[in-house]
């Protein structure tokens, strides 16, 4: 029986994700989160209220939810910086829609869904027929439908939602957290345990082997941005449940976050990595760094400033970490 | 070994090797020709062309650092937060420093802009060459510093006020042609030269094609990338100049759809976004087109939203235009 | 009498006026291990797609699998008749784990939407112990050597039902125990009647397992032989219809050293490698992959500093911490892969040559001359006699000779002391490879030293002044190839009797 340079013990498998159940860079930012709630909550006690706590959970669900698209665009070895376009379009003729035509909360995220969802599956049509770059394709197309959005709702705000649309009840008030978890579950067994997931993960390996091995590139690209597009509708739905008016320019910008968040938690921008637990790591620190410089009355003008920090520090660490793997890899066996 | 050509030969020679110029020619005629049909009377009026020449210069200049960016390989999405960021910091100096004499105190605002821009661009390339970071990543994260940077200076307030003689550079004329078009084509022959007659300008091309190779030949990977966003940061810095200058104020939310725009004035000029290919001629044409075509949209009084989705469609058009040639070619 | 897995008659193939293929007749054996070889360009990829489905061939064409005729052999049919192909990129993805890897293809066969892991797991166990290699199934596959990844996509092959396992150029970067480790894979395959297809031009290790081999030349089948029956020699004049000629180099050795390592060294690359280069001097270095003899190159060149040891140039000592300062002290490097490293191929043949000079093409102010700049490309390319349609053609539009004509002249153009060429003729024709080889003694003719790396021993044994073998990073003989038989070389085998101690 011929044993190969890297054979090691084998455990049971029952999955990719669970062989160990944080990857180091998830462990890494779980010590981090676990830091700076420590921090957070000895420089001002009323981080760790309830209230608190409740409020950055409703406030940040949107970004949550968005960032979940992103990374599966990312882990397919794509881009999309349209989402916020594609999420504002959604709302907006959600919004329309309801109030003046009234309905139930299936309805609303439905309608949103839907939009989206065309909105993302146009983005799948350019990249895979144009063959180019998604991050160009995804600038062109985030300012095609933030411009057709600002054309026809003429800038004009959105509000008198019915009622069956304000967080009124206390159950109410969860929805955004429950929609938000609700969201990242299915998007976990999506990746882990469907085909598509993993096909999607194969994209982002080596587009040419996915090919071989017969994976339909088109269909997987279209799910994809598909399901970002989505995501963005749900998210935006949300959004609109939890500040009750919208504007369409509200969104206009806030793309960053969302990447930072993403890229945080351990998504590449190359494809083929990232993990449903890293982004929501990643998250949940983007939402405590700026609950935290809220509450001591930091100028919302620093935020911009860390979220870019945060990108180019987490971003050189992970080429850092590869580096080092890739030059472990080569050595020969000198005698 | 080659045959001697007559004159018309040489001509076909040129447009078969520089496919690219030979189209853009070819649409920019087209172009003019529809503004004129559709609207001779306005079109052809000097204030329209007067009103194309003060807009065009810094939309020229940093498609220019978009461009040259793009030459490398990489891309660079910091150049309007640059550009308003350096804007903030020369306005500060200009309205803020009481009892200078203005002859000194604007030239010693301009310098120090430009070296912060430059200094911006050394950083954005040490980021991506030494760290290793993609340039998507490694200048959008720098955007957001700078814009967080210029947040905090200005709280969200515009600055304005400059004395007189900074205003002529934005508005003022030479010879009875806009100051800022000569600054555009001080830019342009300047990156040109650059480009097609420096050790340091035929490096970018050969890295931006195959950076190991160019590695393997000697050329300095980590100095050539750290040149490029430096001289990207710099470009960026000069539009700066004139768009402070013609808007008499500075401010962290100006010209946000510029980001969109040069890249499509790239793109359509000829530059490949995956590197090593680009002429500035192309890059001319391109701004010529474009401004062309903006200002027949103006004229029609058309919203500046709709112009947003009409460059994004002209993106499209240009990548599917491009991505057919490209298929037929094999 | 064994069965024909495999039979092919009447195969043609025309590409926009190219006759590719030319009414090729193949067969091959059940269980048996054939090899495919020719020289690039011979037609041999195109018999491969067409056996794959990938492409279809044109009328007249009849295809027999084990007996039965196939009438449209697609890429899918041909999977599932159990035709499948191992390109050398493998096709592995490095991000899923082994036993992701190896299911794969069966995984996305089911119905089921949901993966089912202890499948994936016992099926890629399965495959392993069937054939008898131990892979770690729950690392992720791009942490694996190419040795082992080649081995995830054999399993992959078989998780996949294969009967035909094709191929191509498998042992390309193998050093000499993973090739013997993927031979012993292959026999164990062969005993539970696996047939396989290999396409190499890595003859001398294709040889010690292939039963038959099918030579192709310009599109037509030359014929089919018993591997026992033929020799290096025979081989080639078989590839390529011409008995090549080789010519020993002159005796151009001046005295001085030019260039002398002495005890380099570096951790994971090689140990201990002390020698001298003279003047005028053509130096082989060789031996199998892995041996360190490119890392060595890469030291000298600058790209790979050493650890230990010094290097003297001209009998002065430098320091070379990067490929410039390499460049500087005289040195010059011409790659291994010419399309990865060493040369642009998207820009232009000036463009490739000119770029180790530009900064002698400067005017007076500063600025590059172009006419300068173009003189020197034509210099250059008439000096080394390069064909190449114009001065401004993509070197990719080149044939491989005249590709790695360039690839010289750039280093030509520096004027160098020292030149160093890593299988200079990797790519390219054997007519051509002559021409090459004229050219680089008439380099030393001039005063230049040079050194070659090859792992042809036929290339460094020509060509070559002196030999260096060497084998897990040291140095273990040098060789005058004056004492060495001609008759020897030709054994498939040479480079591994003289590591083998």
């Amino acid at each position: 029986m011929t044993t190969t340079n890297s054979a090691t013990k084998e455990k049971p498998g029952f999955g990719p994700g669970i062989q160990k159940f944080f990857t180091s860079q998830e462990a890494l930012l779980f010590l981090v989160i676990i830091a700076l709630g420590c921090v957070m909550g000895s420089i001002n006690r009323s981080f760790l209220s309830p209230g608190n706590l409740f409020g950055l959970m409703n406030n940040h669900a949107f970004l949550a939810i968005l960032a979940i698209g992103v990374l599966v665009v990312l882990i397919s070895g794509g881009i999309d910086i349209s989402f916020m376009a594609t999420a504002s379009v959604a709302q907006y003729i959600m919004s329309l829609q309801i109030i003046a035509h009234g309905g139930n909360m299936l309805e609303a995220f439905l309608i949103a869904a839907a939009a989206g969802i065309i909105l993302g599956a146009v983005n799948a049509l350019f990249i895979h027929w144009l063959e180019a770059q998604a991050i160009i394709v995804t600038i062109a197309t985030m300012n095609i439908f933030f411009g057709a959005l600002l054309v026809i709702s003429r800038g004009k705000w959105l509000f008198g939602f019915p009622a069956w649309f304000k967080p009124s009840s206390t159950s109410g008030q969860w929805l955004p957290f429950i929609v938000a978890i609700s969201v990242y579950i299915a998007t976990w067994f999506l990746l882990n345990h469907t085909k598509t997931g993993r096909k999607i993960y194969a994209l982002g390996g080596s587009i040419e082997a996915a090919k071989r091995v017969g994976i339909n590139v088109l269909q997987i690209r279209l799910f994809i941005y598909g399901f970002m597009g989505m995501i963005a509708g749900i998210a935006a739905t949300v959004q609109a449940y939890v500040i009750q008016n919208i504007s369409p320019s509200t969104n206009i910008g806030r793309e960053m976050d969302v990447l930072a968040a993403v890229v945080l938690g351990g998504a590449s921008l190359l494809g083929g990595k990232g993990s449903v637990l890293g982004t929501f790591f990643g998250v949940l620190i983007i939402a405590i760094v700026s609950n935290g410089l809220i509450l001591m009355h930091i100028s919302s003008y620093w935020h911009t400033l860390f979220i870019g920090l945060i990108i180019i520090a987490s971003v050189s660490m992970t080429a850092y970490q590869q580096r080092i793997s890739e030059e472990r890899g080569s050595a020969i066996n000198v005698q | 070994m080659f045959n001697k050509q007559e004159p018309m030969g040489k001509l076909n020679l040129y447009f078969r090797k520089n496919s690219d110029i030979a189209t853009l020619s070819c649409v920019l005629a087209a172009v003019v020709l529809l503004m004129i049909w559709l609207n001779p009377g306005q079109f052809l009026k000097s204030d329209n062309f007067e009103s194309m020449a003060f807009q065009l210069p810094e939309l020229g200049i940093l498609a220019l650092a978009m461009a040259v960016a793009m030459l490398s390989g990489g891309i660079n999405l910091s150049i309007v937060a640059s550009a308003n960021f350096v804007g903030i910091v020369m306005a500060i100096m200009m309205t803020k420093i009481h009892g200078m004499d203005p002859g000194l105190l604007i030239p010693l605002a301009i310098i120090t802009g430009l070296a912060v821009s430059a200094v911006i661009g050394i950083l954005n390339g040490v980021i991506i060459s030494m760290l290793d970071v993609s340039p998507i990543l490694a200048t959008l994260g720098s955007s957001m510093v700078i814009d967080g940077a210029s947040l905090i200076i200005t709280k969200g307030y515009v600055i304005s006020g400059y004395p007189d003689t900074f205003l002529n550079i934005g508005n003022g004329y030479l010879f009875g042609i806009p100051f800022p078009l000569f600054i555009l084509i001080f830019c342009i022959v300047g990156v040109s030269v650059l480009l097609t007659r420096t050790i340091f300008g035929q490096s970018i091309y050969l890295l931006g094609s195959n950076t190991t190779a160019a590695r393997f030949s000697g050329i300095n990977i980590k100095a050539a990338i750290i040149k490029t966003y430096a001289i990207s940061g710099l470009l960026c810095g000069i539009a700066s100049i004139i768009m402070i200058s013609r808007f008499n104020s500075a401010s962290q939310g100006y010209s946000t759809s510029y980001l969109l725009i040069t890249v499509l004035l790239a793109v359509l000029g000829g530059f490949n976004p995956d590197g090593g290919f680009g002429k500035v001629s192309g890059l001319v044409l391109a701004l010529i087109i474009l401004q062309i075509i903006s200002s027949g949209l103006n004229i029609f009084g058309l919203s500046s939203y709709l112009t947003l989705i009409i460059w994004g469609a002209i993106l499209l058009l240009v990548m599917g235009v491009r991505a057919i040639g490209v298929k037929y070619g094999k | 009498m064994a069965q024909e897995f495999l039979v092919m008659k009447g195969i043609s193939k025309k590409f926009s006026g190219i006759q590719a293929l030319n009414n090729v007749d193949i067969a091959i054996n059940e269980g048996e291990i054939h090899c495919l070889v020719g020289q690039n360009g011979c037609g041999k990829s195109t018999l491969i797609k067409i056996i794959s489905g990938v492409i279809k061939p044109e009328k007249g064409a009849n295809i027999w699998i084990l007996g039965n005729p196939v009438h449209h052999l697609t890429s899918t049919s041909a999977i599932q008749q159990g035709i499948l192909v191992i390109y050398q990129d493998l096709s592995i993805f490095p991000n899923l784990t082994v036993a992701e890897n190896i299911a794969m293809p069966k995984m996305l066969e089911s119905n089921s939407e949901l993966v089912n892991w202890r499948k994936v797991r016992d099926l890629a166990a399965e495959v392993t112990a069937k054939i008898g290699v131990s892979l770690p199934l729950e690392k992720n596959a791009g942490l694996l050597s190419i040795a082992d990844r080649q081995l995830i996509a054999i399993c992959r092959a078989i998780a996949g039902d294969a009967r035909l396992l094709i191929m191509d150029e498998p042992t390309a970067s193998l050093t000499r125990e993973e090739v013997d480790q993927l031979f012993v894979v292959i026999k164990e395959l062969q005993r539970k009647g696996m047939t396989t297809l290999f396409v190499s031009h890595k003859l001398n290790e294709i040889m010690s397992i292939a039963e038959r081999v099918t030579v192709i030349r310009d599109g037509k089948k030359v014929g089919t032989y018993q591997s026992k029956e033929l020799d290096n020699e025979k081989l080639i004049y078989l590839m390529t219809g011409k008995n090549i000629a080789y010519s020993r180099p002159q005796d151009t050795i001046k005295p001085q050293c030019i260039l002398e390592v002495k005890n380099l060294s570096k951790k994971g690359n090689y140990k201990d490698i002390s020698f001298c280069l003279h003047e005028g001097e053509i130096l082989g270095i060789t031996g199998l992959l892995g041996s360190g003899r490119t890392e060595l190159a890469l030291s000298i060149f600058g790209m790979n500093p050493p650890e230990k040891g010094d290097i003297f140039v001209n009998g002065a000592l430098v320091k070379i911490h990067n490929n410039r300062d390499a460049i500087k002290n005289g040195l010059g490097m011409v790659p291994e892969d010419r399309m990865g490293q060493g040369l642009i191929m998207n820009h232009s043949v000036e463009a490739n040559i000119v770029v180790t000079v530009m900064k002698t093409l400067l005017s007076r102010i500063k600025l590059i001359h172009l006419r300068k700049r173009k003189k020197l490309a034509l210099k250059l390319v008439a000096d080394l006699n390069i064909k190449i349609p114009d001065i401004d053609a993509p070197a990719k539009t080149l044939s491989g000779g005249n590709q790695q004509r360039v690839a010289v002249a750039k280093w030509i153009a520096t004027d160098p002391q020292i030149l160093i060429l890593d299988g200079p003729t990797i790519g390219v024709d054997v007519h051509a490879k002559s021409g090459i080889y004229e050219m680089i003694k008439s380099l030393a003719a001039a005063g230049m030293g040079i050194i070659i790396i090859s792992d042809e021993f036929n290339e460094v044994y020509y060509n070559c002044h002196r030999i260096l073998v060497m084998d897990h990073g040291r140095l273990l003989q040098e060789l005058n190839p004056q004492e060495i038989k001609a008759e020897d070389v030709n054994d498939f085998n040479i480079l591994t009797q003289y590591t083998a101690n």
